[in-house]
């Protein structure tokens, strides 16, 4: 439902929470940064039912929608007519004058509709031949999502649009082509087009479906019954939709001598972005997150800075959110802006009490990190340590209210004491669990307040 | 720290045309008191000197003379030039303070086309900050907006970091120590004439509770209400004791006051603590003495002829209560790490406002020591504050203030030091440039 009253490009905001106080001698600074962005089309990402725009309003944005169609759709029989199903709920979806192509991806990608290197400009008609192209789609072939990713990005950028967008939907690994083909595809797509992804069934690999939505900056996730496939679909265009900015970049500046030791977004999912860092002037460097709806995302940003002597204050990083302008140095500035601050004192007291929000992000990356280690060591018949790690992470869970993960968790491991830690490994543990706790274990819970 | 939500009333600074951030409190490039509208006249004298140069100042340069290092590079603590010290300004309530030179300097010698300065004192009138300020800490950034280094990232020197003013017979000087980030004292000093046709001093010094919000807005807000509180009683023929006890009672609500304010509620403290701060005043007459205090700043009379000082003021703290309970033996009392803890303040959680106040009539001429306790920590007994205190104190007083800042950055600058002198008798004339 269109909310007008709503200015369409959305108003961001920068909230840093930290303790700025450091012993004598001290040199990490650690700050969770927030970043809110109102005022756009939808209630996106983690929070909320999103609200639509009306026809023709929003910003200009294309999709393309690639459906795996290898063989394996075929078993069982259900999952093809599913994944056609939700293709045609995501392009009822598609909000009218948005540019739109469906893929159908095999050992080699082939455009479904409209064909011939275009893209189509939904309206009623489209929309309707599409559903018609889509009952042709038929199950048969490999998987080589590299050359799904390229097809994509080659029709995407045909059209002259602010927000690309990819939905990406596989049953199986990606068989016939090399690890490198599909590294290759994802570094030349990076930053052309934002990609979530799907993993249906229970036969694909995690870390490549993770993988592709990772080096995309956009959402994993696993539908392991097919029935369910329509309405994740039509929730990921809805999103996608809602989405008024794209290429937003958080751009850091830090003093001289300053050492960016990480920056990770934080919720609503874990994210890395340490190694994504574009340079972009003097002492500051840019990190891509995407495109932008009406949401709210956290960043935790740590840094060293040179120590200082008691009583000295010093600004540790500025953090500010601008779109760079490709080809050029400059970049358009989205106004907010926030300070992290280094202020060293002898007050024992203040230097050594924890953040509340830091500490929490903290514990939710240890959480993502130690699932991953737990499945990992499972995986290569390691109990024990298996065991060590899950029951750590049952206790993280338990302990910063990420009740989600605590009840994936729980599918996994026997929880003895959620509040010690103490588990016992499932001795038959059903495969779509472990592969959902695996793709869901990024997902984060933000402070109570 | 929301930086979103805060409105700045101000699009730049009045006094520079700086352009500002929301929620500065102050202009990154001069240093303007963006709290302080409407602005003050264009002069403003606040850092008098006196002309002399001071050989026997705390340390540095004569340029610096009278001021510490806190920032790394001995350059002026009251960041860069132009404008004034408006806060100290403000706190006067009569026009017409001492001219006086600033000590904004900058680093290089600059061209004076019409006339050199006094060589003695080598500070000028800063440039009207038409150059980029340049960082003080590494020398090679400009400073930003929100009053940090482009480049290093240090903090700028604030306006608050170093006051100083002489105001007719009476001086003090503030400064931020070289342990604590921001100066949370405040002091203001005050002159009037009675309906009598003598004449009365005021001053007074605040020193806000660090653990609290906002200190440095409430020992600001204390020190200037009670300042203006005695000086229109005063003028009014109140008697001293009772103009003293009424603005105790006036600064205190307006600490109250700050507790309300949205201000508060936008710093996330850890704990959230109502704005708080102590009080020390005193009022000199021809012929009285008049001090009041809350909290542990102290008043001192030292007498010209150095017969037996005196502390004039009783702390409101743990030590002193147990001393005076007969708990505890003074020396076991300050040993204990409680010792300072303050049993009384100006602020909206004070339990009980306690305003104490006392009539003293010296019959010989002297100075009171009106201080915080980053001095008399550092010169606990009154004979240690008498050793500490110029012979020639009376005579000028700013000269002894900063000596006794000096004194007390010497001994490690732990805390904010703030320290007013104000001559006994009052001199019969008022206010002429000293």
């Amino acid at each position: 439902m269109a909310n007008f009253a709503k200015p369409n490009v959305p108003q961001f905001a920068v909230d840093v929470y930290q303790n700025e106080y450091l012993p004598e001698g001290g040199r990490e600074v650690n700050a969770i940064v927030t970043v809110t962005a109102t005022g756009g089309g939808t209630v996106g990402g983690a929070v909320g039912a999103p609200h639509l725009y009306a026809a023709s309003r929003g910003p200009s944005a294309a999709v393309a929608l690639m459906v795996d169609c290898s063989g394996s759709m075929d078993y069982p029989p259900a999952k093809m007519r599913n994944a056609r199903d939700a293709t045609a709920a995501a392009v009822d979806t598609l909000r009218d004058g948005v540019h739109f192509a469906v893929i159908a991806g095999t050992h080699v990608a082939k455009e479904v509709y409209p064909g011939g290197g275009r893209l189509a400009v939904a309206d009623a008609a489209t929309r309707e031949q599409a559903k018609q192209a889509l009952r042709r789609l038929h199950a048969g072939g490999g998987t080589a999502i590299g050359t799904w990713l390229r097809l994509a990005d080659r029709l995407l950028s045909s059209a002259d649009v602010a927000i690309r967008h990819g939905i990406l939907l596989t049953d199986g690994r990606n068989e016939h082509e090399s690890p490198q083909d599909l590294k290759a595809a994802l570094d030349d797509c990076a930053g052309r087009f934002t990609c979530d992804a799907r993993g249906v069934g229970t036969d694909w690999e995690v870390k490549e479906v993770t993988g592709i939505a990772s080096a995309l900056l956009g959402t994993a996730d696993i539908v392991a019954d097919p029935a369910g496939l329509a309405a994740d679909f039509t929730r990921m265009m809805e999103t996608a939709m809602g989405k008024e900015v794209a290429d937003v970049a958080l751009r850091l500046w830090t003093p001289v001598g300053t050492t960016v030791r990480f920056v990770k977004q934080v919720a609503p999912a874990v994210e890395d972005l340490t190694g994504r860092r574009t340079e972009s002037g003097p002492r500051s460097g840019d990190y891509p997150t995407g495109s932008w709806g009406d949401e709210s995302r956290d960043y935790h940003v740590c840094v060293e800075v040179p120590p200082a002597h008691i009583g000295q204050e010093m600004l540790a990083a500025r953090v500010s959110l601008v779109v760079p302008q490709p080809g050029t140095d400059s970049a358009q500035s989205l106004g907010a802006q926030g300070l992290v601050r280094a202020v060293w004192t002898d007050d024992v007291a203040a230097s050594t009490s924890l953040n509340p929000q830091v500490a929490h992000y903290t514990g939710q990356a240890e959480l993502a990190r130690t699932i991953q280690q737990g499945l990992d060591l499972r995986k290569a018949g390691d109990r024990d340590g298996a065991t060590a790690k899950l029951g750590r992470a049952v206790q993280l869970a338990s302990a910063s209210g990420n009740a989600d993960t605590a009840k994936l968790l729980a599918k996994v491991v026997d929880v003895v004491d959620a509040a010690t830690g103490t588990v016992r490994l499932k001795a038959k543990v059903a495969e779509a669990d472990e592969m959902t706790l695996e793709t869901r274990s990024t997902k984060t819970v933000r402070v109570k307040k | 720290m929301s930086q979103m939500p805060r409105q700045a009333a101000l699009s730049k600074c009045p006094s520079c045309a700086e352009p500002l951030e929301s929620g500065d409190r102050f202009c990154g490039a001069c240093g303007y008191d963006l709290s302080a509208v409407p602005p003050p006249p264009p002069d403003h004298p606040t850092l008098a000197m006196n002309g002399a140069a001071l050989p026997d100042a705390p340390q540095g340069p004569p340029a610096t003379a009278a001021e510490p290092l806190p920032a790394p590079a001995p350059q002026t603590p009251t960041a860069p030039p132009a404008a004034a010290v408006p806060s100290a300004s403000a706190a006067a309530p009569s026009p017409a303070p001492t001219p006086g030179v600033r000590f904004d300097r900058a680093p290089e010698p600059d061209e004076y086309p019409l006339q050199a300065p006094d060589p003695r004192v080598t500070a000028d009138t800063a440039p009207d900050a038409g150059p980029v300020p340049v960082c003080v800490a590494c020398r090679a950034g400009r400073v930003d907006g929100d009053g940090y280094c482009e480049n290093c990232g240090h903090a700028q020197p604030r306006e608050r970091d170093h006051l100083e003013q002489e105001f007719g017979p009476v001086a003090a000087v503030s400064d931020r120590g070289l342990r604590h980030h921001r100066n949370e004292d405040a002091f203001a000093l005050g002159h009037t004439a009675l309906p009598d046709g003598t004449h009365a001093t005021v001053a007074i010094v605040c020193d806000g509770v660090s653990s609290a919000t906002r200190p440095d807005d409430a020992s600001l807000a204390a020190s200037r209400t009670a300042c203006d509180s005695l000086v229109a009683a005063l003028a009014h023929g109140t008697h001293p004791q009772q103009a003293m006890h009424d603005a105790i009672v006036a600064a205190a609500r307006a600490v109250d006051a700050l507790a309300a304010e949205p201000a508060t509620a936008r710093e996330h403290a850890p704990h959230q603590n109502a704005p708080a701060c102590t009080f020390v005043g005193s009022v000199v007459t021809a012929g009285l003495l008049v001090v009041g205090w809350v909290g542990d700043s102290r008043a001192y009379w030292i007498p010209d002829d150095r017969s037996p000082a005196a502390r004039l003021t009783e702390d409101d703290s743990w030590a002193a209560q147990m001393v005076a309970a007969g708990l505890m033996s003074e020396a076991e009392a300050y040993a204990d790490e409680r010792a300072h803890a303050i049993t009384g303040w100006l602020g909206a959680d004070a339990y009980e406002l306690e305003p104490h106040t006392a009539a003293f009539k010296p019959d010989r001429p002297g100075v009171v020591v009106v201080c915080t306790d980053g001095l008399w920590n550092y010169a606990e007994a009154a004979e240690e504050m008498a050793g500490a205190v110029p012979r020639d104190a009376a005579v000028r007083p700013l000269h002894s203030a900063r000596v006794l800042v000096g004194h007390a950055l010497d001994g490690g600058g732990h805390d904010n030091v703030t320290v007013a002198v104000v001559p006994f008798p009052a001199p019969p004339q008022g206010a002429g440039s000293a």
